[in-house]
């Protein structure tokens, strides 16, 4: 079982408007996978399917050997989930916050004690590791909720624009994180509106209009089109369709 | 020619936490002016404080000839002003908001069509569609509609293309330019490094402070060290390899390339040679030109 | 004004394509007259009934049996003496005591004229109401019966209704004023407050201040589709409460519509004041609701009656608007007084309007902080 990530036909219709049209792909266990695409083009729904919390029209998915129909619940043990807003609690403190979502997934009192001092620690949270998280910069909630999402150690974890709005070292110091990660051997799902974070990965889809255009890795997908930048397939394949 | 905004000294604070400290800044009629920062720079303050919705504390700054705290009356016609978040009301329609606004600001649509005509004929065909039905490419178009529809001299854009799309990003840029050539002046705020290059000039903002104020190509020439894109089949290695290496300074992902600043002196030859000697393949190495986002993020450090 | 016209315009799009503003607006005044005044007219059967009989006669016999006869009541106890009357009350089972006095078959033989006495419980007015003229009806029935064409002078039932506990029947119809004052608040201020501080949130508070609008022009621009909505609201609760619930009109309607005006006037201020505080909807709704709605409920008078509240309440209670509101609907639709009469609440709601509006004033900013 090496796929993290499994669909095949996926769609999903409100009413007469489809939101994603028959989408087909794999992604590997450890592979960083970028999930492009324009406003509108239909990710969110993509991923709300994929996390167990939209039940597909038709078409067939498994995260991780489970079934989007059957299996949400066993879903939700093995993904970790962030998105732009962080879904940290202001007023809860660092270490609050780590031993709830810990406690969410069921960690045991002593492991939830070590994971939050490991936390603490490999941040390098150490002296505020009892104040509000409120009172923390940007660039740390940031690190903080990407540790956090992770905190049951799940085999995929779902960011969805983890990096808006960040300095370009704290943006960078972020994607360490997702290729250390990566590195021990969890799936990572990324949005994102930065196309040079979209080569990072290890492999690209680009959706358009609820269908998936391109999939490939950054470079065969640069040489595909003819251009030198992740943007410049970009535009080629979204332009046109984003007044829509 | 006259200059179209200038900030003298300008400091406004929040409870405990400084979000200008000491801006002064200058902006020409008929410039393309961009404030490039992340998130919690202060560009949002200091685009308030020009837009006569905060007070500075200390400082002063004029718009139009105009003191935005002593004359905030006179110029609030004169300015149009899009706000972070695309201030639109979701329930009404695109053509009920654009028309609203116009109305407030005591003239119609069809009186300055002429000035959104480009932008405004995209969102026609959706003109009955409620605002908060509409992508985020389209909320940024029908906001900025709403800021041109009283003529203004001076547009203020703050971060008119966060959350939207790379393709819509463009298309807005390409709106830019042709208002811009029209004579009026904008200063708008991005957090995306890579729209500065579309700006006259622009001045990188970090915590309340501004780094540097050049035109694009200026705040490139600021970067003085040896620079060099490096790229290897595996690059989480790669990364860690390099930023153990004796002569590195820093050591960044940019895209495909890594980008490694080093020590005087150091050559290709050498840096090749070390990671070789690590067992990399596929090892691509060439010297670079700067960009924005390197000069930003030397700057930065340089800050502390 | 042109400018202004689209502003009240582009508020009344608001109101109209949010079904819930509307809902608020028009389905809470109907639900609220409808559930307090059915809940409270409720038909009577089988209310059980105490009888203190100290004359033992063929006519105390006689009408005890119509009146149990009737289906209304339901005999619970039989008393032996006036002792035995509070006990029985307090017991909290019987809700009318029927008394016929001791020489009640004497007095319809020599004086042609006797008496009936009725005591019931006003804890529950209504009710009260209700047992009383059932009862009366079915006595003086009873006296017409016993009257042979062309006797002079005719016999005659006095029956004398006492209420208990709540002697003077204060608040009998004291929650359509109530429900009016509350919906009125509602409507006004709760509303105002909140679409004030939604256009904070959605951040066309931002653009509208940077045109040439003045904050005044803005608020006012806000608040007058809730001030004529809510004078709607208030038409519709008096025709709801005169042909609905048979309250009475019997003052000025003229006046009573002025006051009406006045105390939205007051509640749209308070709202006001409200969004100068409140940045969120969040906020500016508990905001509204503590300050405004539970007092109101709770120290106006309107479910509790201000007499029997703890003398510090009844303190707290002269600073709720509503308690002077409810007095003049009060005075101008039961007691049918005038404005002579009630000019002492009319002066307090004014003046604390203009109070209001001073701190409102003094809080407006034409900039963000």
């Amino acid at each position: 079982m090496d796929k993290a990530v499994s669909t095949d036909k996926l769609t999903k219709r409100f009413g007469d408007f489809v939101a994603t049209n028959e989408i087909t792909f794999d992604v590997a266990q450890g592979e960083i996978f970028g999930f492009l695409g324009a406003n509108g083009a239909g990710k969110t729904t993509a991923i709300r399917m994929l996390c167990g919390l939209l039940k597909p029209t038709s078409g067939s998915a498994t995260i991780a050997g489970f079934d989007v129909y059957r299996q949400t619940e066993q879903i939700k043990q093995v993904i970790g989930y962030m998105s732009q807003r962080f879904s940290l609690y202001e007023d809860l403190t660092v270490r609050e916050n780590i031993r709830f979502y810990g406690g969410i997934y069921g960690l045991p009192k002593t492991e939830l004690r070590r994971k939050a001092d490991e936390i603490i620690q490999t941040l390098e949270l150490g002296t505020v590791a009892d104040k509000l998280v409120a009172s923390l910069p940007l660039g740390w909630k940031q690190r903080l909720a990407f540790s956090v999402a992770l905190v049951h150690d799940p085999r995929i974890v779902f960011l969805d624009e983890p990096t808006g709005g960040v300095d370009p070292i704290t943006r960078r110091q972020f994607w360490d994180m997702i290729y250390e990660a990566a590195n021990r051997g969890t799936t990572i799902f990324v949005t994102t509106h930065y196309m040079d974070e979209a080569e990072y990965c290890n492999r690209v889809s680009i959706m358009v209009d609820g269908r998936i255009k391109a999939l490939d890795t950054p470079a065969a997908m640069k040489q595909a089109f003819g251009v030198d930048s992740m943007d410049g397939v970009f535009q080629i394949l979204a332009r046109g369709t984003s007044t829509k | 020619m006259m200059d179209a905004i200038q900030i003298e000294q300008v400091s406004k604070a929040f409870a405990d936490t400084q979000a200008v400290s000491d801006v002064s800044l200058t902006i020409q009629a008929g410039e393309l002016f961009g404030l490039i920062g992340p998130d919690g720079a202060g560009k949002t303050t200091l685009f308030k404080i020009l837009v006569t919705l905060l007070r500075p504390d200390q400082g002063k700054a004029v718009v139009n000839g105009l003191d935005v705290v002593r004359d905030f009356r006179k110029l609030r016609p004169l300015i149009g002003y899009m706000p972070g978040r695309f201030s639109l009301y979701p329930d009404l329609s695109v053509e009920e908001n654009l028309s609203f606004f116009a109305t407030v600001f005591g003239t119609t649509i069809a009186a300055n069509y002429e000035l959104i005509r480009d932008i405004y004929g995209q969102l026609e065909p959706f003109k009955n569609r409620r605002a908060g039905a509409l992508s985020g490419g389209m909320k940024q178009k029908l906001a900025l509609c709403c800021a041109l529809i009283h003529k203004p001299d001076v547009l203020f854009l703050d971060e008119p293309t966060t959350g939207v799309d790379a393709v819509s990003r463009k298309e807005f840029w390409e709106m830019l330019h042709r208002l811009n050539e029209r004579g009026l002046t904008i200063l708008v705020s991005t957090p995306y490094m890579d729209e500065a290059g579309q700006c006259d000039r622009i001045a990188l903002m970090q915590t309340g402070r501004i780094l540097a104020v050049d035109t694009p190509g200026g705040v490139e020439n600021l970067f003085q060290k040896p620079l060099f894109a490096v790229k290897a089949r595996d690059t989480y290695r790669l990364i860690q390899d390099l930023r153990a290496a004796p002569f590195t300074e820093t050591c960044y992902a940019f895209g495909e390339y890594l980008h490694l600043t080093t020590r005087p002196s150091v050559t290709a030859g050498t840096i090749h040679g070390y990671l070789t000697g690590k067992q990399h393949e596929f090892v691509d190495i060439k010297p670079i030109k700067a960009g924005i986002e390197d000069s930003f993020m030397a700057l930065m450090q340089d800050h502390g | 004004m042109n400018r202004f016209f689209a502003f009240v315009k582009k508020e009344f799009y608001h109101i109209l394509r949010d079904r819930r503003t509307l809902l608020i607006l028009f389905g809470l005044p109907f639900v609220q007259v409808l559930l307090f005044g059915f809940a409270l007219t409720n038909e009577i059967k089988n209310a059980r009934i105490a009888i203190l009989d100290l004359d033992h006669s063929q006519h105390s016999r006689q009408i005890i049996s119509r009146l149990l006869s009737s289906g209304y009541f339901r005999l619970e106890q039989q008393l032996d003496s006036y002792k035995a009357i509070e006990p029985a009350f307090r017991k909290g089972k019987v809700k009318m005591v029927v008394v016929f006095p001791a020489r009640f078959t004497a007095a319809v033989a020599h004086d042609q004229r006797a008496q009936i006495q009725l005591l019931a419980d006003a804890s529950e007015q209504n009710t009260a109401i209700s047992l009383t003229n059932y009862a009366t009806n079915i006595i003086q029935s009873y006296s017409a019966e016993l009257n042979p064409a062309g006797m002079n002078p005719p016999m005659q039932l006095d029956v004398q209704s006492r209420m208990v506990f709540n002697p003077e029947l204060k608040g009998a119809f004291v929650f359509v004023p109530g429900v009016m004052a509350m919906v009125l608040l509602l409507v006004s201020a709760l509303m105002t407050s909140v679409t004030i501080a939604r256009e904070k949130e959605t951040g066309t508070m931002e653009v509208l201040m940077v045109s040439p609008l003045t904050q005044i022009q803005i608020l006012f621009g806000k608040v007058l589709p809730y001030l004529l909505l809510s004078f709607l609201n208030g038409c519709m609760i008096i025709v709801l409460g005169i042909h609905l619930l048979g309250i009475p009109l019997n003052g000025s309607l003229a006046l009573l519509l002025a006051e009406t005006l006045l105390f939205i006037f007051l509640a749209l201020s308070i709202g006001i004041l409200i969004s100068t505080i409140a940045d969120t909807q969040l906020v500016a709704m508990f905001a509204s609701l503590l300050i405004m709605l539970m007092p109101t409920i709770f120290l106006s008078g309107f479910i509790f009656p201000v007499e029997s509240m703890p003398k510090p309440l009844q303190i707290i209670s002269n600073i709720i608007p509503a308690k002077y509101f409810i007095a003049i609907v009060k005075g101008i639709m039961i007691k049918g007084v005038g404005l002579q009469y009630l000019w002492k609440e009319t002066l307090v709601l004014a003046g604390m309007s203009t109070l209001i509006n001073a701190v409102s004033l003094r809080n407006l900013k034409t900039r963000l902080g």
